[in-house]
């Protein structure tokens, strides 16, 4: 009996030397993708819907497309758990694989951008964080190999405060009201506070902090306590059951839902679903379009589910916000290393510093969004070597019961106002580390 | 046959209290620490240094810390994660505000914090017990958290709550590499290791034994429990604190509270379990299992189902294989991994003539 | 001093929720000894289990109401069977283990269960419709000016029932009665004949009924996703408080919680900067702890040497 046992116990470890030995086969003209995903516990589905549509947009490029000018796109997912020890795990083992080895890491959680920040300078892979991780790496002279592309925190919390202004009928109108900032009691919760508070004081509005214990599924002390604040709006900076959880007790305590203005973590289809009626007339922010209106979408219908290719499991997810929001990680991802193909060569597979190249000058204007069939999923986007947030805008959608309705177009945050705070952020983080920032006259 | 004690006498009673009596055990254990000290470095890649063997190494740290307290002193905690969060925190505070700290000392005072939160969460074991005890842990897990979260002073008032560790540099020699932060990691651990192994064979140890084999036993005998108790949770905590400094300084180089939750608590709890309660090794075994296992699964699942499982499934499905084994373990073997090991050298003396 | 009613009336419905949950910790925990963690991944299990077969059913045509009973016994089945396949697979091997290796089998469970879980019916988040509206209810708002949620009163009063309807089970029917016996001395109730195994299956099936309502109504009031697993952290508590071996225990730490942890969060939470719902039972329960180590209406426990 005993023997079995130790038997037993070699097997496992010899077949992990094993598996981890076994590298993808070097092919010349494959671009390799690693996607560190995460399909299982609380956030299984934000991860299932963003990793869905980014595989299904590299899946379009290598079924009508050929890859990118020839070369296929290949990718291989480990999955983190949402947790910072698996995910520098999946780091580390995704990093060799392909022939130029892991070209992009995005990981979908912040606290695993954190944790691989300086390994990514090291090894030079750019890391992309769309909508998440550090605020204060859109200052590209500190921060050369992160991209939190499209909007950070700050852009969205300032958008937030530009489009309630235009609500109550302009900006200057909003001194004197009262806005409740309600957020997940936690690093990400707080993250809108700086900015939120700045404006307060250059507006003129009151604003009124109210957290929410992790996991937020009991908010009945928070909403009476809104209850007799009487705002005039609630910001939303929720995260899971939180927001359900929080347009339920909205509803019962008889706050108007569509005062109630959510972050885009708290405005997907899993965050007022699970509400019901509650959630009805609730608006939330957007950094993609939603449905699936859009042109790339269609193709995604007619080249990859048509032909069973989809990696979705619920089709009806196809054109949900995380889904687009996937491919719009897809999108970005492709045309950084097309960018990067002009520079170094087409049909060849780019490293990871021509990749970073790529998406530093990634110029996605008007003609080029109508072109990948994208106009409106996404705004127009130019990164720089300074800037490398590229955009700064967010949409509001409201939900009328079953589905999310485009409410604005892109609203632009106060980006003189946002890169003051980014800028003495990075700074500060550039002081303590001793980093001397690029000088970006001097880049190529 | 290669491996009996006969013909090996004990002369002096020194030579009876060796850690190893036996000699095989103490080759076996110099080549043991010769291939993880001399070895590994030179031929491991950063794979297996930086994502394998350095986290084994501090959860190894931690799980010994819980180990002391739970498998010898007899009670449980959930809250092993937070005294780990306060050892961080303490030593990057440390580290950030004390001027020319050097980092082992910063290391120590981490884990002297984290002793001394433990003491203060301990006070209540002395009239709870069992479960109601593990619970109450929970309140340090939670509050502790909280409190990291909630006041900006301990993370230099970092936006995002998450503090990024300062080098690494003792006596002037820059631990930037993963070899030497693995060789820095391997010796304090090693160190600690040794120092928990004769602490639970002196006084104290055995205090701490007769306390969690009947504490009101004890106390009739001699023992103070106040005094026993209060010692383990310091022990415990200041291991646990350490194992994390080491992983916010030379593991991940980021932490942030939430990284320290009540889901690592329990993986910390699993590794005794697994390992073996109540031995020094168990802890060892038990951390390298906890953290192979769901990689091993996570390498090998997509490739035995291939393209039969959707991406979704075979996740889930590690998830299912994971809480499976360690059903399975614990009725094939309730005592551990190191019970196996201690089986296997009862048999090993005999070997190969049984009978 | 109405707003003071009002969250304190708030925080008592949340409260007999909170106990409902600690309601199968209890059972488990009084007929085998076993803290089951895997509690909450229970009640998960069930809620996404009721709403996938609803999902299911109604894709074959069926209307609502047949649809919404036969899932709901559908679900218990499956709870029933997975309780029954614990007993078997988990518990029976482990008998006469320390307590803690038992807690961190269903610790095992509990990943089990999860994955199991979201493996068969996906990731996604669902909505759960009880029909019952979530509005205050309007005469108490008429008369009294207090916000009272009808949903709240109605999850109140089922988990009323429930335990009005335990308690009889187990003071009135054989199979109540063996459970007590076995609760008390598994050593003597085995030797005066009672299947012991029999009776654990049955309390692990009573546990995931439990789970079930437990499941529906937190599903209902906030959704049926992964996070119903925390509903757990939140029993915790108030187990403490009542004590693991007390079915009333439960209900009145329950209460305590409740209404402690909301009135705490509005007149404490400001000063300290709030957010402390996630702490404040369990230090309250310690505190108290300190005062009766075995909980409100646990049993005592005497020491002998």
């Amino acid at each position: 009996m005993e023997k079995t046992h130790r038997a037993r116990r070699g097997a496992p470890l010899a077949a992990l030397a094993a598996g981890l030995l076994i590298a993808l086969p070097a092919l010349a003209q494959e671009q390799f993708i690693g996607l560190p995903s995460y399909r299982v516990g609380p956030y299984a589905a934000g991860g299932s819907g963003i990793y869905g549509g980014w595989i299904d947009y590299m899946t379009l490029i290598n079924e009508r497309d050929g890859g990118i000018n020839g070369v296929k796109l290949t990718w291989e997912e480990c999955e983190t758990e949402y947790n910072n020890a698996r995910g520098v795990e999946c780091y580390e083992r995704l990093k060799g694989k392909g022939p130029t080895g892991n070209t992009t890491f995005q990981p979908l959680s912040t606290g695993i951008t954190y944790s691989v920040l300086e390994k990514v300078a090291q090894d030079k892979i750019p890391m992309v964080t769309i909508g998440y991780g550090r605020t204060d790496a859109a200052d590209g002279r500190v921060f050369p190999w992160v991209f939190p592309m499209i909007s950070t925190y700050w852009s969205q919390a300032s958008g937030m405060v530009k489009f309630i202004g235009g609500k109550v009928g302009g900006l200057e109108q909003l001194k004197g009201k009262k806005i409740v900032y309600l957020y997940h009691d936690s690093a990400f919760g707080k993250e809108g506070i700086p900015l939120m508070e700045q404006s307060a004081q250059k507006y003129g509005f009151t604003l009124k902090q109210i957290p929410v214990a992790h996991p937020g599924n009991e908010q009945q002390a928070q909403w009476l306590q809104i209850r007799q604040e009487k705002p005039d709006y609630v910001i939303l900076w929720g995260w899971g059951v939180m927001n359900p959880t929080a347009l339920r007790a909205a509803a019962r305590s008889g706050y108007p839902r569509d005062r109630i203005v959510g972050g885009w973590w708290s405005g997907s289809e899993e965050d007022t679903i699970p509400a019901g009626d509650a959630a009805k007339g609730y608006i939330s922010a957007n950094l993609s379009g939603v449905g699936t209106g859009f042109p790339v979408i269609q193709e995604v219908q007619k080249h990859v589910y048509a032909r069973n290719k989809g990696n979705m499991e619920d089709k009806n997810r196809v054109g949900s916000v995380y889904y687009n929001r996937g491919i719009v990680h897809g999108i970005l991802t492709v045309e950084a290393i097309r960018t990067a193909q002009q520079k170094f060569g087409a049909g060849k597979p780019m490293t990871g510093e021509q990749v970073r190249w790529g998406f530093e000058h990634l110029n996605l204007d008007a003609d080029h969004l109508a072109r990948l069939g994208a106009t409106g999923l996404l705004p127009e986007l130019k990164v720089s070597c300074a800037d490398h947030e590229g955009a700064g805008k967010v949409k509001f959608q409201q939900w009328d019961g079953s589905k999310w309705l485009p409410l604005t177009d892109w609203i632009e945050a106060d980006r003189a106002q946002v890169r003051g705070l980014i800028e003495a952020s990075a700074g500060a983080y550039a002081k303590e580390k001793g980093v001397t920032p690029r000088d970006c006259s001097k880049e190529p | 046959m290669l491996y009996r004690e006969a013909g090996q006498f004990k002369a002096s009673y020194q030579a009876d209290q060796q850690i190893f009596p036996i000699r095989q055990d103490r080759v076996g254990f110099s080549l043991v620490l010769a291939f993880f000290f001399l070895l590994v470095p030179a031929v491991a890649n950063q794979y297996w240094l930086q994502a394998i063997l350095i986290p084994v190494l501090i959860f190894s740290l931690a799980a010994l810390g819980l180990n002391i307290l739970t498998g010898y002193a007899g009670q449980l905690s959930l809250g092993s994660a937070a005294f780990m969060a306060v050892g961080a925190f303490a030593a990057y505070n440390f580290m950030l505000r004390v001027p020319g700290m050097p980092f082992l000392l910063a290391l120590v005072l981490g884990g002297l914090c984290a002793a001394a939160v433990g003491v203060a969460f301990g006070l209540p074991s002395l009239r709870i017990k069992g479960f109601y005890l593990a619970v109450a842990t929970l309140a340090a897990q939670f509050f502790i958290i909280w409190a990291l979260t909630k006041f900006p002073w301990f993370s230099n008032h970092s936006a995002s709550g998450v503090i990024s560790t300062q080098a690494v540099v003792i006596l002037g020699y820059a631990f930037d590499t993963p070899a030497s932060k693995y060789l820095l990691t391997l010796s304090v651990v090693a160190l600690l290791a040794l120092l928990a192994k004769n602490m639970v064979r002196s006084s104290t140890g055995r205090a701490w034994m007769a306390v969690r084999d009947m504490d009101v036993a004890a106390e009739v005998i001699g023992i103070r429990p106040l005094h026993a108790k209060l010692s383990a949770f310091a022990v415990s905590s200041f291991y646990c604190g350490v194992a994390g400094a080491l992983y916010a300084y030379t593991y991940l180089g980021t932490v942030e509270p939430e990284g320290f939750n009540l889901d690592l608590s329990f993986k910390i709890l699993f590794m005794i379990i697994i390992g073996g309660v109540g031995s020094i090794l168990g802890a060892f075994l038990g951390a390298a299992f906890i953290v192979l296992l769901p990689i091993f699964l996570d390498n090998i699942i997509p490739q035995l189902f291939g393209g039969l499982l959707s991406s979704s499934f075979s996740s889930n499905l590690q998830l299912i294989v994971f809480g499976g084994l360690i059903i399975f373990f614990l009725i094939v073997e309730p005592h551990g991994l190191a019970r196996l090991w201690q089986i296997g050298k009862e048999k090993l003396r005999l070997w190969p003539f049984p009978h | 001093m109405q707003f003071f009613f009002e969250v304190l009336i708030g925080g008592l419905l949340s409260g007999v929720l909170y106990a409902l949950v600690a309601l199968g910790f209890v059972l488990i925990y009084k007929a085998s000894g076993v803290f089951n963690f895997a509690q909450g991944a229970m009640v998960f299990f069930a809620a996404l289990s009721f709403v996938g077969f609803q999902e299911v059913l109604q894709r074959w045509g069926l209307p609502a109401a047949p649809a919404f009973w036969l899932a709901f016994v559908l679900t218990l089945g499956a709870m029933v069977v997975l309780g029954i396949l614990t007993e078997r697979i988990v518990l029976r091997p482990l008998v006469n283990q320390p307590p803690i290796t038992l807690f961190m089998a269903t610790i095992g469970l509990t990943y089990l269960v999860e994955g199991i879980a979201q493996g068969i019916w996906g990731a996604n988040v669902r909505g759960l419709d009880l029909g019952i509206a979530d509005e205050p209810v309007e005469w108490v708002m008429e008369s009294a000016g207090l916000l009272v949620s009808r949903f709240d009163v109605f999850a109140a009063a089922m988990a009323g029932a429930l335990v009005l309807s335990l308690a009889l089970f187990f003071q009135y029917t054989r199979t109540g009665r063996a459970l007590r016996a076995v609760a008390d001395d598994h050593q003597a109730a085995l030797s005066i004949g009672i299947p012991l195994q029999r009776i654990w299956a049955i309390v692990w099936a009573v546990a995931g009924f439990v789970a079930l309502v437990a499941g529906l109504i937190w599903g209902a009031r906030n959704g049926v996703q992964f996070a119903l697993t925390y509903t757990a952290l939140k029993a915790l508590p108030v187990l403490i408080l009542g004590g693991f071996t007390s079915v009333p225990g439960a209900i009145v730490g329950g209460l305590i919680v409740g209404a402690s942890e909301k009135l705490a969060e509005v007149y404490i939470g400001p000063m300290v900067g709030g957010g402390i719902e996630s702490w404040f039972p369990y230090v309250l329960a310690l505190a108290f702890l300190l005062l009766r180590p075995e909980g409100l209406f646990g049993e005592k426990h005497i020491d002998r040497v």
